[in-house]
């Protein structure tokens, strides 16, 4: 797998994204700067990563989606390369468009920093191949900005067509319908507020994220 | 010329920023509040001639986020 992870002036999660990726697929991601009009040739995987990506400025995600480098990333998704948005990459994957709603400020105000339990609601999708639907898994999260909205329409469509991947098994954010990640129409962009490659490893609290990638690796290459 | 772009959250959208201001309020004694709602103002300079229609492009490709925010676009004439 020819991994590329977006790297934005103050991502943070960058380098837990490549560190995962290389661990699990065995291959260095190429980090590609946000300025770069284009990616590597042949990148079969896309990785937007968490932080806090030009500071939070105007909206989480606002600047980040406007920048040269997604021009290339939603390029590559319409052609079907997988993408997947993490935190931060959740708020530019709405913000560009490339994903339905919005992410609003957590409906407590408070940053909320812990492991959270989450449902797989559905197990069909490239990314989570490797887990059984209604499986429970725990990631951690770190956001402040999580607190996922839409219109009721939009709600019902990711529900009905099994676009919700993950759900909050707890009260977190706020979120509508306690949703944490979603795809898109087409099932070949992911993004969710968790951080599953921050659970790779037994040393570092659980490993309930590597099936994630291991199911990416196993479909992609 | 300068304009004034003036960005809310859509009705319906819950505000938790506009709710803890409204909390403080309360808790400095102002009790005829009934409900805040947060926005932004954005005030533009802009070349003499800037058209409405561009401005309002300005607005939907980045000021607001169309999903869960309105905008509206104040002109202020200068001497």
């Amino acid at each position: 797998m020819k991994s590329a992870v977006v790297v934005f002036p103050g991502s943070n999660c960058d380098r837990d994204l490549a560190v995962a990726l290389e661990q699990i697929t065995g291959r260095k991601p190429a980090m590609v700067w946000h300025k770069d009009a284009e990616l590597p040739d042949g990148t079969d995987f896309i990785g937007i990563p968490g932080g806090f990506s030009y500071g939070d400025y105007l909206r989480s995600g606002a600047m980040a989606a406007r920048s040269p480098v997604m021009t290339a990333v939603k390029e590559a998704a319409e052609r079907g390369v997988p993408v997947i948005g993490i935190c931060n990459g959740f708020q530019v994957l709405t913000e560009a468009g490339l994903l339905p709603g919005a992410l609003m400020r957590n409906a407590r105000l408070s940053f909320v920093c812990r492991n959270v339990p989450l449902r797989v609601e559905n197990s069909q999708s490239l990314f989570t191949a490797g887990y059984q639907a209604g499986e429970t898994v725990t990631f951690p999260v770190a956001h402040h900005d999580g607190n996922y909205q839409a219109d009721p329409e939009a709600l019902d469509r990711l529900e009905g067509e099994g676009r919700v991947a993950f759900r909050y098994l707890e009260e977190c954010n706020g979120s509508a319908r306690d949703i944490a990640g979603i795809l898109n129409d087409a099932g070949n962009v992911l993004g969710l507020m968790p951080h599953p490659e921050r659970v790779v490893e037994a040393a570092h609290g659980g490993t309930d994220g590597r099936r994630l990638f291991e199911g990416l690796l196993e479909t992609v290459a | 010329m300068k304009a004034r772009v003036f960005i809310t959250l859509k009705n319906g959208v819950l505000d938790p920023q506009g709710k803890a201001i409204h909390h403080a309020l309360e808790g400095l004694g102002f009790s005829g509040v009934n409900d805040v709602r947060a926005g932004k103002m954005i005030e533009l300079d802009l070349t003499d001639g800037t058209s409405d229609v561009d401005i309002e492009d300005m607005c939907r490709k980045l000021l607001a986020n169309t999903v869960i925010e309105n905008f509206r676009i104040e002109r202020l004439e200068t001497a």
